[in-house]
């Protein structure tokens, strides 16, 4: 009965399937989707090398520096970094007082009351807080941004694919429109003529959908002077920067490798002594099994006896 | 392993061969050990992470100082704190207050302390002290205007009726010890960073 | 318990015997998975993967147990508290990337250990309640993961319960109501969260009791093996303890390695980027894909795009629930006498490729929507189908299998019985005929 009416559902599903099958090809056939700018010319993220990739990754602490110094310089004028706290910068090799002083100097302030009045107020950061948002909420950075939304930038490696490199690849992948070409010869004004960047928005192959509202950050080679006298070329400033915010996103990476490898080798000792331990025991089973225990020829005989006097047969 | 014999001769083909006096038993009966040793010893340190969780976070650690404005604390006046997550007493006191602190005798107290051990030398009218009972933990009264402080003039516990003076030394009820005073410093005339 | 040789538990120290006079647990554990639970001795690494999926369940329960003392089930902040977990909880990040990853650990065990049954024929007879137990176990945690996925409130979480609810709306006429009850609003939200987080905590004792059911009713046929031939006697089986605790220590060992690899290397791996975008109603992610033990659902249910008497939602649901619902069925829609694979020429063509088929469903299931991916799709959910309903029942008629050992020992120990047999039962058997008068 079961196979019956399994039968019957069974080609149910599969005549439906195969419905769906022939009208969607037909469909195909006849109107085959047309070929979109975002397929053929979005790019994927740049090769390019970070200290933390890998299994043996670790931070540069001096470009991970030189990065924060390009966030608060450049970026957290629209930017937050709303997961990252100011005590997590001691991770970076600052020591408590300079922690201090960033807090205390930060540009943007905490929002706060006021004791006396009970007004909204600000107040300097302290180090226990996590880095003020440049705008108060969603609506005052639509409004400041041209309707657009600059995103949080603590997890941005994590929520991008690609990760660093995205970031790093974006930054530096800002192109003129006009006469762009990809990497196989194609024009994309004359492919797709009505893909042109609106105003307002800015070309960069890199981002999703090839428009994006962030005007290029850095734009120019030392627009940021660098304390231990790295050359700030934009190539640099986006690297160093994207080195950032892996920091951000993961401050706990170099942890995790660590912890990673001394889990491996002290697993992969256990499995190798286990493994032995196991020929040990079965090398000793595919022959003589054992004739204490279970299997001894006097223990079954008073299984016997019991169960016979029990009256169980077997 | 107690159900398996084990056999003096090597069982294995091509295993090197152990002396007949019984080494191979021995090696692996050891290897046996260590085996069950390994996964004994990982599985302790697995829970190592499940007790570590326990432990205060990162971001509870970072508030572990409190700076106060004290400039607007008048004679006579108090004020309560927040240091982590805890009361924390700040009363100016009155010439009054400190002459009666003075003029008990410290050897008499049930925790002998001076008034001029728990201020800051030169700052006796300051007295920082954690609004926690050492008896169970309660908050006295006592630091704000009006509430009752107690037959000694410092602070009152109502829940078990421990009765500070003032300075902040325990005279009377379950308490064992004074209110206790934390670490402090003055960053500038008008402000306290505790902690 | 299972065989008459089995051994009965006698207490090794008089605080033992004294516990175990009053209180049997003793007894009971050493039935289960002591020496008293005589298993074939024929076992493949394959059996392997029942103990690691308990070992999975019991890392999930005791890191989510942990996880749970940081986490807050509060719309305006769940996110947030996952990245506290993340950032400042003293060893919060490996908590959270085992029980994260360990979602994947765990249904990769388990769809080794499904397939594992369906090679062997496990869910044949007498086992055909340890199966369905298993299929029971394994819609638990289809259930328990979907619901574990929305707690951290990003972007894929939000969508994805807006998605999988949205399948109740294929019902006609209750459809809607039926989901707007179930989330408790209109779209996902503070309600459905909070009940979403209840539940995740406590599926997974559900699922533990429904482990618990399943060894008791294993521990009554006793396990399986790969040859399908019933044990005979005594010297078919091995005490559980050491000689399959040992070969489990050893699977366990090799299992963590892998697992390590994922939680300490490649923890994003298996997840999704736009998971790390907190939850917003007013925008979906351009490409949504559950997690990868759903993708082969995830196609069939996208597979159906024709309006056929049914909706086409309706008929992607259907089938979809249709696809593991099936498997509760297996025991009689296969009729073939013979369990293992290793006896069946035919159905070993299919079961290689239903596996294929799968992968293929997989694929699919986290593609992009293309022409040739839908028809892909569509194909091989169609063969799904066509296996279990129509190929399944025709071949277990029709296929003539091949002779079966006559025991156990001979078919694992070719030749070596005399030396191999236990002490003692050696002289009694000889090399044809299995020594049944053992018993």
């Amino acid at each position: 009965m079961v196979r019956i009416i399994g039968f019957f559902i069974g080609l149910g599903f599969v005549g439906v399937l195969l419905l769906s099958l022939i009208v969607n090809g037909v469909d195909s056939i006849k109107n085959p989707p047309p070929a979109t700018a975002e397929e053929e010319f979005h790019l994927g993220a740049k090769d390019v090398r970070f200290a933390s990739d890998g299994a043996f990754g670790r931070f540069d602490r001096e470009q991970v520096q030189r990065g924060f110094q390009i966030y608060k310089e450049v970026c957290s004028a629209c930017h937050s970094l709303k997961y990252v706290s100011f005590y997590q910068l001691k991770d970076l090799g600052y020591n408590e007082a300079e922690v201090k002083a960033i807090a205390n100097q930060w540009a943007i302030e905490v929002p706060t009351v006021n004791p006396e009045t009970g007004e909204p107020s600000t107040r300097k950061a302290l180090i226990s807080d996590r880095f003020p948002s440049p705008y108060a909420n969603e609506t005052a950075a639509r409004a400041a941004n041209n309707n657009a939304l600059p995103p949080d930038l603590s997890l941005i490696t994590e929520s991008r694919e690609g990760g660093a490199h995205y970031v790093y690849s974006l930054l530096t992948g800002y192109r003129n429109q006009q006469g762009y070409r990809n990497a196989k010869g194609q024009e994309l004004l004359k492919e797709f003529p009505d893909v042109k960047t609106p105003a307002g928005l800015h070309f960069n192959p890199y981002f999703a959908n090839l428009n994006i509202a962030m005007p290029p950050p850095l734009t120019s080679d030392g627009q940021v002077t660098f304390a231990d006298g790295t050359k700030s070329t934009v190539d640099q400033m986006a690297k160093d920067v994207s080195a950032f915010l892996v920091w951000t996103a993961e401050p706990t990476l170099e942890n995790r490798h660590r912890a990673g490898w001394v889990t491996m080798l002290f697993l992969l000792t256990a499995t190798v002594l286990a493994y032995l331990a196991y020929r040990n025991l079965w090398a000793n089973a595919k022959r003589e099994v054992s004739v204490r225990g279970p299997l001894e020829p006097a223990f079954r005989e008073r299984m016997n006896e019991q169960k016979a006097e029990r009256g169980i047969a077997g | 392993m107690a159900t398996v014999s084990e056999p003096a001769q090597p069982m294995m083909p091509g295993e090197p061969v152990a002396d007949a006096s019984g080494q191979g038993v021995r090696r692996r009966d050891f290897i046996n050990i260590a085996a069950t040793s390994f996964a004994g010893v990982g599985a302790g340190v697995a829970i190592v992470p499940l007790l570590m969780q326990f432990a205060p976070s990162a971001d509870v650690q970072a508030l572990s100082t409190t700076e106060v404005d004290i400039s607007k604390i008048q004679p006579g006046q108090g004020i309560k704190a927040v240091w982590r997550k805890q009361p924390v007493f700040i009363r100016n006191l009155l010439p009054a207050e400190i002459a009666a602190a003075n003029k008990v005798d410290v050897g008499s107290l049930r925790d002998p302390q001076s008034l001029a051990d728990r201020t800051k030398p030169g700052k006796a009218n300051w007295l920082i002290t954690l609004g926690v009972c050492t008896h169970l933990g309660c908050v006295p009264l006592g630091i704000g205007e009006g509430e009752n402080r107690g037959e000694y003039g410092g602070y009152f516990c109502p829940c078990h009726g421990s009765a500070y003076d003032t300075a902040g030394r325990i005279r009377k009820g379950p308490a064992p010890k004074n209110l206790v005073v934390p670490e402090y410093s003055f960053t500038s005339p008008t402000v306290v960073q505790i902690g | 318990m299972s065989f008459a040789w089995a051994k009965p538990y006698e207490p090794t120290s008089p605080f033992m015997k004294w516990v175990d006079e009053r209180l049997p647990v003793p007894r009971l554990v050493y039935g289960a998975i002591g020496g008293g639970y005589p298993v074939p001795r024929n076992l493949n690494y394959f059996w392997n993967f029942g103990v690691l999926a308990g070992l999975a369940l019991m890392i999930q329960i005791i890191t989510g147990i942990v996880l749970a003392m940081h986490y807050y089930s509060y719309a305006g902040g769940a996110f947030d508290s996952v990245e506290r977990i993340m950032r400042d909880v003293p060893a919060g990040w490996v908590l959270r990337y085992v029980h994260q990853n360990g979602a994947s650990f765990f249904f990769a065990i388990i769809y080794i250990h499904i397939f594992r049954g369906l090679f062997y024929g496990s869910y044949k007879a007498p086992r055909e309640m340890v199966w369905m137990l298993g299929v029971t176990i394994y819609l638990l945690m289809m259930a328990t993961a979907f619901m574990g996925y929305v707690l951290p409130w990003g972007q894929m979480s939000y969508w994805g319960a807006q998605v999988i609810t949205g399948f109740f709306s294929a019902i006609p006429v209750v459809g809607e109501p039926l989901r707007i009850f179930l989330l408790g609003g209109y779209a996902p939200d503070q309600a459905a969260l909070t009940r979403f987080f209840s539940l995740h905590y406590l599926l997974p004792f559900i699922i533990a009791a429904v482990t618990i059911l399943k060894i008791w009713a294993l521990h009554i046929p006793g396990s399986s093996n790969p040859t399908g031939v019933d044990v005979k006697d005594e010297k078919d089986t091995l005490p559980f303890h050491p000689f399959y605790t040992a070969k489990d220590g050893f699977g366990i060992g090799v299992a963590l390695l892998i697992f390590s690899i994922f939680i300490f290397f490649l923890p994003y791996s298996l997840g999704h980027p736009d998971n790390y975008i907190e939850a917003n109603p007013l925008v979906t992610p351009a490409h949504i894909v559950p997690e990868w033990y759903f993708w082969p659902f995830y196609a069939i249910l996208r597979s159906f795009t024709v309006d056929f008497i049914l909706p086409a939602k309706l008929w992607g649901v259907l089938a979809m629930f249709s696809a593991v619902l099936v498997l509760f069925f297996l025991t009689w829609l296969d009729r073939s006498p013979v369990r293992s694979s290793s006896y069946r020429p035919v159905y070993k063509i299919f079961f290689w490729v239903l596996v294929a088929d799968i992968i293929v469903l997989g694929y699919v299931g986290q593609a992009h929507i293309t022409p040739l991916n839908v028809a892909l799709g569509q194909v091989a959910s169609a063969y799904y189908f066509l296996h279990f309903l129509i190929i399944l029942p025709l071949v277990s008629k029709f296929e003539r299998p091949l002779p079966l050992p006559n025991s156990i020992s001979e078919s694992v120990l070719h030749g070596e019985k005399q030396e191999s047999a236990p002490f003692g039962l050696a002289t009694t058997g000889s090399t044809t005929a299995a020594p049944a008068a053992a018993e």
